[in-house]
């Protein structure tokens, strides 16, 4: 699934091991979420869109219109 | 290279495992082995190394019942597939071919030999497909 999170990452200046921190994940599980090649739940993609402070279909781009 | 707590319980678990089938494994070919020990203490001796080994297969399923990142923990549910996938594979075609007498016999504990290396090939097949072994953070 295509998302935004590399961008907002960027953005904030954060490193994969600062976002992994701030979401009690490893850092493979961000490296794996950015590069489309794992899918989050959706209780960690809340937790991502919380984190960001923003509607989760700003981050991550639906499978049907993506 | 940073161990979650999961996983730090998961390596204690493993090194008591292992060092009691070590322990278990000596005493067994030591005294049953050797005709010390014979009747139900000999039972009782020389079932000890297997569950040692049974203790190493309980740490890997608190493993996937404690691992708190859900990526990791695809990773090694995939890894535990291929491991059993592998293992049982083997041990079929095995199975039928000494059946038919085309090759030796060989001792079913084996099998979870195989489950171990097993693991080393789903570790195989996370990297080719994943780009990543998973383990630690």
């Amino acid at each position: 699934m295509n998302n935004r999170l590399k961008v907002l990452r960027a953005e904030r200046d954060w490193s994969q091991s600062d976002l992994a921190d701030r979401l009690a994940v490893s850092r493979q599980s961000v490296n794996a979420i950015e590069t489309g090649k794992y899918d989050p739940s959706l209780p960690l993609a809340f937790r991502i869109a919380e984190l960001f402070a923003l509607p989760i279909e700003d981050i991550f781009t639906s499978p049907t219109k993506g | 290279m940073r161990m979650n707590l999961a996983q730090k319980r998961y390596v204690r678990r493993v090194f008591v495992s292992m060092a009691s089938y070590l322990l278990t494994l000596s005493i067994a070919l030591h005294y049953v082995g050797n005709g010390h020990v014979t009747g139900p203490l000999a039972y009782l001796l020389a079932l000890l190394p297997g569950l040692s080994v049974i203790g190493v297969f309980w740490a890997v399923g608190r493993l996937l019942v404690e691992e708190q990142d859900e990526f990791q923990r695809m990773l090694l549910v995939r890894q535990s597939l291929v491991a059993t996938a592998f293992a049982l594979s083997i041990a079929t075609v095995w199975g039928f071919l000494e059946a038919v007498g085309l090759v030796p016999h060989v001792d079913a504990y084996f099998i979870a030999i195989l489950w171990f290396a097993g693991l080393g090939v789903g570790s195989l097949v996370n990297w080719l497909t994943l780009g990543t072994t998973g383990g630690c953070r």
